[in-house]
């Protein structure tokens, strides 16, 4: 049960993001210095996520054309450029992954 | 004369409605995330008792990631903090929406706003703020409450699913890929301006670099770099 603590404690925090502005604000504005940090926050977190995800494979630092998860990231990266639609860029990326797999890329 | 405004069960209702279409993108990421956290090792129990305590798809993957690698505590939630950090711009937004109501209701709305229930929530307030003030229902927030719930019991139900399945999906399948997928759909909309690619690029090449750092403190530095970095670009254009 040691993880307990630390899930209630991630939800807690959660939730005071959520309720944060709802229940402290309610009659105010956020501060603007915040509302701008604020507008950098997916961009920043979701690419600190993403790129790890496709260029490091099992500790190893991998920018290299016979890396599958670089190049169907890549794909996946044009499909959702131009499309907009998070399953298609969901499904093509799958999809080109298990193509390269196929073809002996690991 | 106007119409009488819509009852309080028809807002429910067409909450819950308008929230369908979305589901679409949902219930296959909940099985993804209960399937790994599974895979992953992480007990049945934890695994579904975090999607109804943490109720947020990306920082739960995340989570269970790191409550494998033994991570302390600690780390954890700062980094379960840093990756819903994005949910201040929702409630700020909700806000004003909400001031007329209680306290009890104003937690409840707070625990059921996610990405894909403020998703359909902004464009119902989008739609509202087209007419006169006094055109808009008193029990709007029924409507919120419709669009919350109906994520809320599909994430339960999806997350369930996956982790029932989780044992029997070969690892071959890379499954964990569709987090990142799922990302790089999300990001694009961010970068469209300079200062949002300043951003993005430099907490993703710092993630990158930073790899090697216990804990994923690398994706927590990398992310507070980056919007540091946004806010710079930004401030150097105006």
């Amino acid at each position: 049960m040691s993880w307990l603590p630390a899930l209630l404690a991630a939800g807690l925090v959660t939730f005071a993001t959520r309720l944060s502005f709802i229940a402290l604000l309610g009659r105010r504005e956020p501060p603007p210095v915040v509302v701008r940090a604020l507008r950098f926050v997916p961009p920043a977190v979701l690419s600190a996520i993403i790129l790890p995800e496709m260029l490091v494979r099992d500790g190893v630092l991998r920018p290299t054309l016979d890396n599958p998860r670089l190049l169907a990231g890549v794909v996946a990266a044009v499909v959702a450029w131009r499309s907009r639609n998070v399953l298609l860029t969901i499904a093509v990326g799958m999809g080109a992954l298990w193509a390269l797999q196929a073809l002996g890329l690991r | 004369m106007s119409p009488a405004p819509p009852t309080r069960r028809r807002e429910l209702w067409s909450g819950c409605l308008d929230e369908l279409p979305i589901l679409l993108g949902v219930v296959p990421f909940g099985m993804i995330y209960g399937l790994l956290a599974i895979r992953a090792g992480l007990p049945t129990l934890v695994a579904q008792a975090m999607s109804s305590i943490v109720f947020a798809g990306s920082a739960q993957f995340i989570a269970a990631q790191l409550i494998l690698e033994r991570s302390p505590g600690l780390v954890v939630v700062l980094t379960v903090l840093v990756v819903n950090l994005r949910h201040l711009l929702y409630s700020a937004a909700m806000a004003p929406r909400l001031r007329h109501l209680g306290l009890r209701w104003k937690c409840l709305l707070a625990y059921l706003l996610t990405d894909e229930a403020y998703a359909v929530i902004a464009t119902r307030c989008l739609r509202d703020e087209a007419r006169p003030e006094a055109a808009v229902s008193p029990h709007r927030h029924w409507y919120f409450l419709g669009a919350g719930l109906t994520l809320w019991v599909s994430w339960q139900v999806s997350t369930a699913v996956g982790v029932l399945l989780g044992a029997q999906v070969p690892a071959a399948w890379s499954l964990d890929f569709t987090l990142a997928l799922t990302f790089i759909a999300l990001v694009f909309p961010y970068l469209r301006d300079r200062a949002g690619l300043a951003a993005a690029l430099s907490a993703g090449a710092l993630s990158v670099l930073a790899y090697g750092l216990p804990y994923k403190l690398g994706l927590v530095l990398a992310a507070l770099a980056g919007i540091g970095v946004g806010l710079a670009a930004e401030r150097r254009r105006a």
